[in-house]
């Protein structure tokens, strides 16, 4: 239903015979192909890329059905007053026009252009408002992935497969291998099933950080002291990459993350091991208790409030 | 009030015009004008340093890899130096200060402000003010960010002098603000010659009444804010630290209830200006003057209910976001009015293209692409993958840097003649215009890409792929810092101009009683107060 409004929507304006005016605005760039099927997708940005990462899931394809729309009515508004500029330029220059009119007030034409624009608004604000609510929260989500931000890298826990949790740290330039973004590279990536509804819980313990994966269409900031609940969903195998994007001290252009879509009897097989894995390097650590334990109580309360 | 000047009037103690000397004229100054002038010449000050900080940045930019900057925190000092500087000591100053001191009362037909020495205080706390801000730089400087929120900027992520300074300093130029604040409501409600009324008084006056209410009831909720993060750093308590019991969202709220009024503030007043502009060089009355000033209440009223859109991603609720996004939205048909109503007070003109026109023309269409990024930013759906990314960089700096710096200069050509008597090169005034045009654009417009692709600001190194963009946004940032160049250049062309400036230079179109005395005004603008029919 929410994806039949917005292309309904999108194909109203479609049929308005304005297509010239979007190839104008680089089209071919404005929604980027994703790989062929099966291929893994790679989520990330391209040089020279005018419009929006590809999507990797369900959100962010929602995002781009909407981004769409509202792109659509911005560039005729703009084209629009563009081109009634250029003409009243040309057309009321002192040399075509030596007498200027007196007219001050056209009450049919003001009321025009408040009542369109209103008009124009509602047509945008139907669909966003259907998008947040169904952005706000994940239905029926099968795992919960609880995102810390730490002065500089990522702290990931998995409160349903045996509460393991780790450290997500950047991979210095020297020590990428061949192939490996420059800034955007992990250790340890977050990996989650594919086609999979993924609740997120944030929640920070020095600065304010944001988790923020433009491919999944998931933002949000990891506050300390608070616990912050979204989702996200990966529909197709691959690698999706994000970076910190709220200012959080001298390293802040440099805590990427990486979040990795797997099959899903790949993601059983990779929390079994990282339950061992993890268990061994982090067991004795305080820190890791403490920090899950707000996370995982948060949880309970995102889900009493349903 | 008015009753009184005439009766000192008719008394005539010695009106002959006479001035001061320059001690007692430009530092003890109580005359609306020569306050006006200083405003002026600190905010063209200030931005050498603005524009110094952006050259800086965008060097830094131009390839990946760190250049120029030894580290991220320093990277953090220029960014939050550019913006505070930007704001509070160059725009403001330069539109409320400077344009509004000197027309305001002209334009109503007052014979100054309603406190002259109130008026002398709020320009000399901005001093000290820029000096703590650009001397924070020098004690390890503010890397927060303009919006300053903690815990970064509190005082274990921040230590030292440098965010007490940064926020001393945004206290002093509070300050400065409220009082300026004051004397223009003060001045506008009360000074208004015989036959002034509201509804017929100049635009740029509506706009900067309009501004001068946000500034009252805005910049105290942010001296609060700073007042606490102030105390948070240094006396131990804890509003926005949750260990204390206190809420760092508590800050974004009291921050950007004032942030969104502020870039309000900063715009109203510019509208006045490209509205006179537009209606002087069509040889028209403008179109629609009552909506146009409407418009104008309507946006500062609406402009303190949608603060929380800039934190959509800060875990407010799902119907508070729904609330914000709504309100939002609707600013953008005041605005629509605005930008069709300017229109049409060009249609069926006689349109000449002095520069001041050119400028104006040209905020017409880039505040329009500006005010449309904004009404995709509003939707909390979308914004969810553009918050904090360059796309609100380009954004804002298309409302800013091309909407309230292109009113400035449009302002600035407009009224130079009238307030310094020498008139401006005419070629050289439409040379620094296409470069800035070409130059921010080219700066701005790709920012745009980079933010849809997900660069995330404050960065002062990036992934490989975001560098082609920023190469070109770069070369534009050159061009506009050249263009920079050229605006010194007609300065000195124009104060050392031999020609005396007309009184009105612009013919039959410029209504405004400014341009009804002299080029410049004589010290004591009206010795007898004009009458309005």
């Amino acid at each position: 239903m929410r994806r039949s409004i917005v292309s309904r929507f999108a194909g109203l304006f479609a049929t308005l015979g304005v297509a010239g005016m979007f190839m104008l605005h680089g089209a071919p760039a404005l929604a980027q192909e994703t790989g062929a099927a099966g291929q893994p997708m790679v989520g990330a940005p391209q040089a020279w890329a005018l419009g929006l990462q590809p999507a990797g899931g369900a959100v962010k394809e929602a995002i781009h059905d909407f981004n769409q729309l509202v792109l659509w009515i911005i560039v005729i508004i703009t084209a629009f007053v563009g081109v009634l500029l250029a003409w009243v330029v040309w057309r009321y220059r002192v040399a075509a026009n030596p007498v200027p009119s007196r007219t001050s007030h056209h009450t049919l034409l003001e009321v025009a252009w408040t009542v369109l624009p209103v008009l124009i608004l509602v047509v945008i604000a139907i669909p966003s408002f259907r998008l947040i609510y169904w952005e706000d929260r994940a239905v029926d989500a099968e795992l919960t992935v609880n995102v810390t931000g730490r002065q500089w890298y990522w702290h990931y826990a998995y409160p349903d497969q045996g509460n393991f949790a780790y450290d997500s740290y950047p991979i210095q330039e020297a020590d990428l291998k061949p192939g490996q973004l420059r800034n955007l590279t992990v250790d340890e990536p977050l990996v989650i099933p594919v086609d999979t509804n993924i609740r997120v819980i944030t929640t920070g313990q020095d600065v304010i950080h944001s988790f923020f994966v433009p491919s999944l269409g998931v933002q949000k900031y990891t506050i300390p002291g608070r616990t912050l609940e979204t989702w996200m969903r990966a529909d197709r195998v691959g690698t999706f990459y994000g970076q910190c994007n709220q200012i959080c001290g001298t390293n802040h252009w440099f805590m990427p993350i990486v979040v990795r879509a797997v099959p899903k009897a790949e993601f059983e097989a990779w929390a079994a091991a990282a339950k061992q894995r993890f268990a061994q390097e982090g067991g004795s650590s305080p820190v890791l208790a403490t920090a899950a334990a707000p996370a995982e109580a948060g949880a309970q309360l995102a889900e009493l409030r349903r | 009030m008015a009753t009184a000047s005439n009766t000192h009037d008719t008394h005539g103690h010695g009106h002959h015009d006479h001035t001061p000397g320059f001690v007692a004229r430009w530092f003890f100054s109580t005359n609306h004008k020569d306050i006006g002038v200083l405003y002026l010449i600190f905010a063209v000050i200030s931005a050498c340093v603005g524009v110094g900080l952006s050259l800086l940045m965008r060097m830094e930019l131009q390839s990946p890899g760190l250049q120029f900057f030894a580290d991220g925190q320093m990277w953090n000092v220029a960014v939050t130096a550019h913006g505070v500087v930007m704001v509070f000591f160059v725009i403001m100053p330069a539109l409320i200060g400077g344009f509004g001191n000197y027309f305001v009362p002209i334009m109503i037909g007052a014979p100054d402000m309603a406190f002259p020495r109130l008026n002398n205080i709020s320009f000399w706390l901005l001093v000290p003010a820029l000096m703590l801000a650009v001397g924070s730089l020098f004690v390890g400087g503010a890397g927060t960010g303009w919006t300053l929120y903690p815990p970064l900027s509190n005082s274990t992520y921040q230590s030292g002098m440098g965010v007490d300074m940064a926020l001393f300093a945004l206290h002093l130029a509070g300050a400065s603000s409220i009082l300026g604040a004051a004397n223009f409501i003060t001045t506008i409600f009360n000074m208004r010659a015989p036959g002034m009324t509201l509804h017929k008084m100049p635009l740029f006056v509506w706009g900067m009444l309009v501004t001068a209410f946000l500034l009252l009831l805005s910049v105290p909720v942010l001296g609060g804010a700073i007042t606490m993060l102030i105390t948070d750093r240094n006396f131990g308590t804890a509003f926005f630290d949750p260990a204390g019991g206190g809420d760092p969202v508590l800050f974004q709220h009291l921050f950007w209830f004032f942030g969104h009024p502020e870039v309000y503030i900063m715009i109203l007043p510019g509208f006045g200006i490209i509205s006179h502009v537009l209606s002087t060089f069509s040889r028209k009355p403008i179109f629609g003057y009552l909506g146009m000033a409407y418009a104008m209440v309507a946006i500062g009223v609406v402009g303190f209910v949608v603060w929380a859109h800039h934190m959509f991603t800060s875990g407010i609720s799902v119907d508070t976001r729904a609330y914000f996004m709504a309100a939002t939205m609707v600013i953008a048909v005041p605005t629509g009015i605005k930008i069709f109503s300017w229109i049409a007070t060009m249609w069926g003109g006689s349109i000449s293209f002095k520069t001041p026109m050119l400028w104006a023309i040209g905020f017409v269409f880039l505040f329009t692409v500006g005010g449309v990024s904004g009404v995709k930013l509003a939707n909390a759906s979308v914004d969810v993958i553009l918050h904090n990314t360059y796309y609100v960089v380009a954004h804002f700096h298309y409302v800013l840097s091309l909407g309230a710096v292109y009113s400035i200069f449009a302002g600035f050509y407009y009224w130079i003649g009238k307030m310094s008597g020498k008139q401006y090169p005419e070629f050289w005034g439409q040379v620094h215009f296409w470069m800035t045009f070409v130059g921010v654009n080219l700066t701005f417009f790709p920012m745009h890409f980079l933010g849809a692709q997900g660069m995330p600001r404050r960065y002062p190194d990036y992934p490989d792929a975001f560098a082609g963009w920023n190469m070109v946004a770069s070369i534009g940032a050159y061009i506009s810092v050249a263009s920079f160049l050229v605006f010194l250049y007609v300065c000195y062309r124009t104060f050392t101009s031999k020609e005396q400036a007309a009184a009105n230079p612009w013919g039959e179109g410029a209504t405004t009683l400014e341009w009804q005395v002299s080029s410049p005004p004589p010290f004591h603008t009206f010795e007898e107060l004009p009458r309005i029919r």
